[in-house]
């Protein structure tokens, strides 16, 4: 019973729990997790006041595709009545189309609200160390920013400091909006749809693929968590998610090894004998036998015997027990170098930082893997030669309490760190560390960077599109330096071999 | 036995055979139980189809309740994916298939989705269709009109005179009883939405929607003009419109045709049939009794079976009943979840394949085997099994279902070729207990099959 698909997130999460998140947050997760996967939660656990998550309504399909190996769920298709014939053409051409240089946005969400004050804070401030008795970072880190060497990162995060030097990290530690929202799954709609709208059903990225993308090309919004990220949620076009791999191997209760392809090879060969068979019924069923023979056959490069990619990367990503982050990330980079029609990917870590209480032991380990992850994929970008074609923004639904709690924790806050991470980045800070003596009225940190501000900046700088088609109320909001301002180079492709696209709807 | 009614169409002319009563049980219900076909095709074509046209008493359901996983009963109001699954379940286990499947029918032909309402109300419609199945088409469509799901989902009970909404109307006509553009137009549709205002619910804390009532003060009771004909309507005159309308025996006759037969019925079949569906005032039963019947329902193009049809024969074809809720899920990988249908026009029964759907009807083929496994290291399994006994014997697990002379060729091939294979001296004990398993789940996939 270890190889089957999950059948209710609610009953059995397929994530780690941790016992120190809140109640709120481990139940939005579940509910989440259902919404998303094209259930309604039962009625108990649904407390109507909360947000729905922006594309829960969007129809799902499914497809098997070649690319990083796996299914692939497609966001939109029956709206637009897409087969798959169409959408393979259209992956294809849009594949065809895409020029070395395009842009791609990756949205990395550290999900339960990470804690500012953890991971950078004034180290010789006494009052930081009044209000952090347990939790403060200490100036023995050693890790001081080059902008303010009063402010230290913690130790864990030190992959970040050394991006940050680099200048490929450009770090905003004041980031959120006013009258801030502490429930995880609000303040996370907020972000995720680009506004204070908790009737907004579209994703900021999504309504952007609403503007510029395809009507055919799913790839173009792809979310790397299992499910639809809401962040893409488009009212139009269609997006994909691709399933973790364990989600979605095909399997014979009982049956493995040679029998097991043999098997698969019968079902496939009896479909391709009656394919065009003139009963539409029995060509209909042999149809699909013979083409998930083809895709099976178009995976064996991508997948190796155990159900794990056959691509390397060129550097080592980090590894845990507890999480793939840095294995989708190191999928994604295989994936943007293998030519697929990308504009807009969105990933959610497994680690969860909604630490009310024993901090260290999530925290610290959490924010190493997401650190080293994003670390080595900034890398592997590089060794590949695609790096300017690509922009990390990270951010979380809120930063935390700045005095620590009695459980040797922190309770939800306001304002919070975003990091905008890759080789065209400005690098250095936007706006300032928000005073600890100028605390809001629940005692937590004040934005001085709004999110929609970035969003919108994002969208103008690295996008070349009008904020105001996007973001509602676009020019309400300020604008900052997103790129840096010298010379802009262009990617140049290390390898001579032409990228090959793995896919498997292509017809005979 | 009850007597069929006269059909005013050809009637299958052949003997009735082993194998047409298999199509019968496929098409007609949810597929044969080990032996079921012999017995129904003993009772000849008449006497086949008036066993399930015309049922003697309430329904029987046969064999073990349904629980789930951890062995409790369903709750299918409360608990998400239940209701799936105690409608699987009487699909597994009436012993009147036709009424099973004609609610399915009415159930895509209706098409109602709980994402509007909850489990309550769609059961609660689901019921209500189930009364009607081979009655008065009349009667439902009035009753579907003024139901509670119906009424959420098409928003008859925001349609009112301040503010009228033509939902329900115009799909009333388009889907359910004329076509599109066959017959009317939209200010039909407006004037249609008027006369069918008035219908109104109240909404609680504990319980959401609930107090479903017609209040008359909500419906604009001035002069319509629908199809013609002038008067202050109602919702009643609305549905009697409908059905009189010159448009809907063609619509009726041709749309339940489709979901019995694989070919486009002939024009002067079709005209036969609306004239006995008008004479017997909208009577269902004559009508499906005649497709029951006629040559091209035995001798046509084959059907793809729907994936909850394919779900329940599998589990009716090795004796079994619902021991896991799993069933809820693999129905979403599947594509089609009971209580979901896609839209308002219901599951699209021309397209139930591609290479997704099919990845989900083996997870369902797995489920259906997963208590059935052969263990690999069982001393019990025959080792002297032959290539072609282990077809045999996968064939006689699944109730000895007719394939076509390729597919047993295929599956004699991979057999052999499982015996051939084995190089390891580990596989040399288990590899007939994985073949036998292999060939089980084979079987189900094959388009023999899953075609009808």
């Amino acid at each position: 019973m270890t190889d089957r698909p999950t059948p209710d997130p609610l009953l059995t999460p397929n994530r780690p729990s941790v016992s120190n998140c809140c109640d709120g947050f481990s139940r939005s997760q579940a509910i989440r997790s259902v919404l998303a996967a094209g259930r309604a939660p039962v009625d108990r656990e649904w407390d109507p006041r909360m947000p729905t998550p922006a594309g829960v309504r969007i129809d799902r399909r499914r497809l098997l595709l070649g690319a990083a190996g796996g299914l692939l769920s497609v966001y939109g298709a029956g709206r637009l009545g897409l087969t798959d014939r169409v959408l393979g053409d259209g992956i294809a051409q849009a594949a065809a189309n895409q020029s070395s240089t395009s842009p791609i946005l990756v949205s990395v969400f550290l999900q339960g609200g990470v804690d500012s004050l953890a991971l950078l804070g004034p180290a010789g401030d006494p009052t930081y160390v009044k209000l952090r008795p347990t939790l403060a970072v200490p100036a023995t880190s050693g890790l001081s920013l080059r902008e303010d060497p009063s402010l230290y990162w913690h130790p864990s995060a030190s992959s970040f400091s050394q991006l940050h030097n680099a200048g490929q990290v450009t770090l905003i530690p004041g980031i959120g909006y006013t009258d801030p929202d502490m429930s995880h799954f609000t303040s996370r709609h907020y972000w995720e749809v680009g506004v204070t709208d908790a009737e907004l059903e579209t994703g900021w990225l999504g309504r952007y693929l609403d503007v510029v993308g395809s009507p055919t090309n799913p790839f173009q919004g792809l979310s790397m968590d299992g499910q639809m990220n809401p962040t893409l949620a488009t009212a139009k076009n269609p997006v994909a998610a691709i399933d973790q791999p364990d989600n979605f191997s095909m399997y014979i209760n009982g049956v493995w090894g040679g029998a097991f392809e043999w098997a698969m090879d019968s079902a496939s060969s009896l479909g391709d004998a009656q394919r065009h068979s003139h009963d539409p019924a029995i060509a209909q069923v042999a149809q699909a036998a013979s083409e998930v023979g083809i895709v099976r056959r178009t995976l064996k490069p991508f997948v190796n015997a155990n159900g794990g990619p056959a691509y390397t990367s060129p550097v080592t990503y980090p590894t845990s027990v507890a999480s793939d982050f840095p294995q989708r990330l190191a999928g994604l980079a295989a994936m943007i170098a293998a030519g697929v029609p990308l504009r807009c990917v969105a990933l959610t870590t497994d680690s969860q930082f909604d630490t009310h209480s024993a901090q260290v032991g999530t925290f610290d380990p959490g924010i190493k893997l997401a650190a080293d992850s994003l670390a080595a994929f900034q890398a592997d970008l590089e060794a590949r030669g695609i790096a300017d074609r690509v922009l990390v923004h990270v951010w979380s639904e809120f930063g935390r309490r700045a005095q620590e709690n009695g459980s040797n924790g922190t309770d939800h806050g306001a304002a919070g760190t975003g990091l905008l991470i890759g080789s065209r980045v400005a690098g250095g800070m936007l706006g300032e560390f928000p005073s600890l003596g100028n605390l809001d009225a629940n005692g937590n940190q004040v934005e001085n960077v709004d999110y929609r501000g970035v969003y919108c900046s994002l969208l103008e700088q690295w996008f070349d599109q009008d904020a105001a088609a996007v973001i509602p109320g676009a020019r309400s909001f300020p604008r900052y330096q997103i790129l840096g301002t010298g010379a802009v180079t262009t990617s140049t492709t290390a390898t001579t071999t032409t990228p090959t696209l793995p896919l498997g709807l292509k017809r005979s | 036995m009850a007597q069929l009614s006269r059909s005013p169409i050809a009637v299958f002319p052949g003997r009735f055979t082993e194998a047409d009563a298999c199509r019968l049980l496929w098409r007609g219900g949810f597929g044969p139980q080990p032996g079921q076909a012999t017995e129904l095709a003993a009772l000849g074509l008449d006497g086949a189809v008036a066993s399930l046209t015309r049922p003697a008493g309430p329904a029987r359901l046969i064999g073990a309740p349904p629980h789930n996983d951890k062995g409790q009963a369903l709750d299918p109001i409360n608990v998400w994916g239940d209701d799936h699954c105690w409608w699987l379940d009487r699909m597994v286990r009436s012993n009147q298939q036709l009424i099973e499947r004609m609610t399915l029918i009415w159930h895509s032909w209706f098409a109602t989705s709980e994402q509007a309402s909850n489990a309550a109300l769609m059961i609660r419609q689901n019921w209500m269709m189930r009364s009607h199945v081979l009655g008065s088409f009349h009667q439902l469509l009035l009753d579907v009109t003024k139901d509670p799901a119906m009424l959420l989902w098409l928003d008859g009970s925001s349609n009112n005179k301040y503010s009228p909404n033509e939902n329900y109307g115009r799909e009333m006509l388009e889907l359910f009883t004329l076509g599109a553009d066959r017959g009317y137009d939209q200010d039909d549709v407006h004037q249609n939405a008027r006369a069918l205002t008035g219908w109104t619910n109240e909404w609680s804390q504990e319980s959401g929607p609930t107090d479903f009532h017609f209040d008359p003060t909500l419906h604009d009771d001035g002069v319509k003009t629908i199809f013609g004909q002038r008067g202050r309507f109602t919702w009643v005159d609305s549905c009697r419109l409908a059905v009189h309308h010159s448009s809907h025996p063609s619509f009726f006759v041709n749309k339940l045709w489709g979901y019995f037969v694989g070919e486009p019925i002939s024009a002067s079949d079709a005209r036969a049939l609306e004239r006995t569906y008008v004479e017997a005032g909208f009577e269902i039963r004559p009508i499906v009794e005649a497709i029951l019947r006629h040559p091209a329902f035995y001798e046509g193009a084959r059907l793809v079976i729907p994936p909850v049809v394919f779900c329940a024969g599998m589990l009716r074809a090795s004796r079994q009943t619902i021991v896991t809720t799993d069933w809820s899920w693999v129905a979403q990988e599947t594509g089609q979840v009971l209580f979901q249908p896609p839209n308002v026009s219901g599951w699209n029964y021309a397209d139930w394949l591609d290479t997704a759907r099919w990845a989900g009807r083996l997870i369902a083929v797995n489920t259906a085997l997963e208590d059935r496994t052969i263990n690999t290291n069982s001393v019990h399994y025959p080792s002297g099994e032959t290539p072609s006994q282990a077809v045999a014997n996968a064939l006689h697990y699944w109730g000895e279902p007719t394939l076509s002379a390729r597919t047993r060729a295929n599956l004699e091939e991979f057999s052999r070729r499982v015996q051939r294979g084995i190089t390891a001296t580990w596989e040399v004990l288990p590899y007939r207990e994985i073949r036998q398993n292999a060939l089980r789940a084979l079987i189900p996939m094959t388009p023999d099959w899953q075609t009808a």
